[in-house]
């Protein structure tokens, strides 16, 4: 009778969470690696709770991770960086509109002693197929994140077969952008990283910015709200009010006042229609 | 970097964390492990008990698959309870996924296993020392449980504190499940796991050493009790 009562009460205990969750207003966001580990969430979130009594909720995935998030129903809003991705999200039905919220650019790093004789360089494609040609250690996300596509498509842009030049040279780490940098730092190797996430990173040790400045570095940011069409539980009227907040002047200035030693990290582009 | 530096780092950094964010954290790790472990324990000490006792066909192959799942990594429970629990799975219409509650099931599956093995041994080990008086008393197999559970209750601490010791270290499980979301799901290990990631080295190494002072004081404070306990108990 006892022990009955006891295990009422601790699964009680258990589910207490789940129940006060439903009495707050919340909305969970898949997003990536780069808008949390470079402090962005952190500084434009609580603007947006306060003004809008809306908790966010930040799921921080690679960009694969955090749509296939979606596509599961387990997210109200889709917040991540490969446009050609997102576009096919909302193909397939999974979300009825893609808005474009800012960008940054994507920079390769590198060792301070440049083995591959690359620094200073503002062609991605020659620095790529120099890496490739010296068989310089380069350290690939290999994790399906924005990023991760990015680099594969600059190795095509800069006309190399990944799959046939590959060696032991390439080495795919399957992780978020801070353990990448982790490992190119520790391993003297070369590695393609948002500028963001490398502005805010802390172990930057003997890695330096090898390559920057290539349009072809563009990197695009875009939020798309999760089709209630396909999952009923989806929060249209919040996650639809976050969107509308991150695309609206007020959202756009509180993304570009984001800086870190005194550098802007992103660019709002709302009102791109390219973008 | 040498060790005085780094110590000093460490320490900065660490007062720089000691605020309410960081407590949270400290809570939300505590609430759910402690839920975990509670829960495993309540429903593993009858089941280990009658594991040990209990005479049924396909007994063996379940003492083997309990002690095999002694060793279930966390990654491949934290993906199971994942799918099971997913908007998409069959427990979606639940929405915990990504929740604290989410990150208890995920424990608690990881650590009933041990709790179940290990309970099972310690009341096989006694009801071989007692089974000559306990039946003599007219108590059969399975009347003998409660009295040998609460004979042997001095030696389950320690197989709570085994199952304790497999919740506060993993990292894997909760990661997945609870998608360690800011001030909601973020424990001890998943907030460990992303200053590391943050390339925050000292922060991380600083939380690592309040995990263990933890872990050191909540083995420090059973063992106490248990140690009272038995003497107490005569």
């Amino acid at each position: 009778m006892l022990r009955r009562s006891v295990l009422t009460a601790a699964l009680a205990l258990a589910l207490l969470p789940a129940v006060a969750v439903a009495e707050e207003r919340t909305i969970t966001v898949a997003s990536t690696t780069s808008t949390l580990d470079s402090g962005l969430f952190g500084h434009i979130l609580p603007i947006f709770e306060a003004k809008t009594g809306i908790k966010v909720r930040v799921v921080a995935q690679g960009t694969g991770q955090a749509l296939d998030t979606g596509r599961r129903g387990d997210a109200d809003v889709v917040f991540v960086h490969a446009r050609a991705q997102e576009l096919k999200f909302v193909e397939e039905g999974f979300a009825t509109k893609r808005l474009p919220v800012m960008y940054n650019d994507f920079v390769i790093v590198g060792p301070a002693a440049d083995p591959a004789g690359i620094a200073g360089s503002k062609d991605v494609a020659a620095a790529l197929k120099t890496i490739a040609e010296k068989k310089v250690p380069f350290v690939s996300r290999g994790d399906k994140s924005g990023t991760h596509l990015a680099e594969v498509a600059l190795w095509k842009v800069a006309g190399l077969d990944l799959a046939a030049i590959r060696g032991e040279w390439y080495r795919e780490v399957g992780q978020g952008m801070g353990a990448a940098l982790n490992t190119a730092g520790a391993m003297g190797a070369y590695t393609l990283s948002d500028r963001a996430t490398w502005i805010a990173f802390k172990n930057k040790g003997d890695l330096k910015i090898a390559v920057e400045g290539d349009k072809r570095l563009f990197n695009q940011y875009g939020v798309m709200l999760v089709n209630p069409a396909k999952f009923p539980t989806v929060k249209v009227a919040d996650g639809q009010a976050f969107i509308d907040w991150l695309v609206s002047a007020e959202g756009q200035g509180v993304i570009s006042t984001y800086q870190i030693e005194g550098k802007q990290l992103f660019f709002p582009n709302a009102g791109d229609p390219n973008a | 970097m040498d060790g005085g530096a780094t110590l000093t780092t460490m320490t900065a950094s660490l007062i720089r964390a000691v605020d309410p964010a960081f407590l949270g954290i400290v809570l939300i790790s505590l609430k759910v492990t402690l839920t975990a472990v509670g829960c495993a324990g309540l429903v593993g000490f009858p089941l280990g008990a009658a594991l040990a006792l209990g005479r049924f066909p396909g007994r063996s192959l379940l003492i083997v698959v309990t002690n095999a799942f002694m060793g279930l990594p966390p990654v491949v429970a934290g993906l199971a309870v994942f799918l099971l629990l997913s908007r998409s799975g069959p427990f979606g219409g639940l929405g915990l996924l990504f929740t604290p509650g989410a990150m208890m099931v995920a424990q608690f599956v990881l650590v009933l296993p041990i709790i179940v093995a290990l309970t099972r041994q310690t009341i096989e080990d006694l009801w071989l020392e007692y089974r000559d008086q306990l039946t003599s008393m007219g108590a059969d197999r399975l009347r003998a449980i409660p009295t040998l559970l609460w004979d042997a209750r001095f030696s389950l601490v320690t197989t709570l504190l085994a199952g304790l010791g497999r919740a506060s270290a993993e990292v894997g499980a909760i990661l997945i499940v609870g998608g360690n979301i800011a001030g909601f799901t973020r424990t001890m290990t998943t907030a460990i796991a992303l200053e590391t990631s943050k390339g925050d080295l000292p922060l991380a190494l600083g939380l690592g050493a309040v995990l263990m002072s933890l872990t050191f004081a909540i083995n420090g404070l059973a063992y106490a009790v248990s140690r009272l306990g038995a003497r107490y108990a005569g």
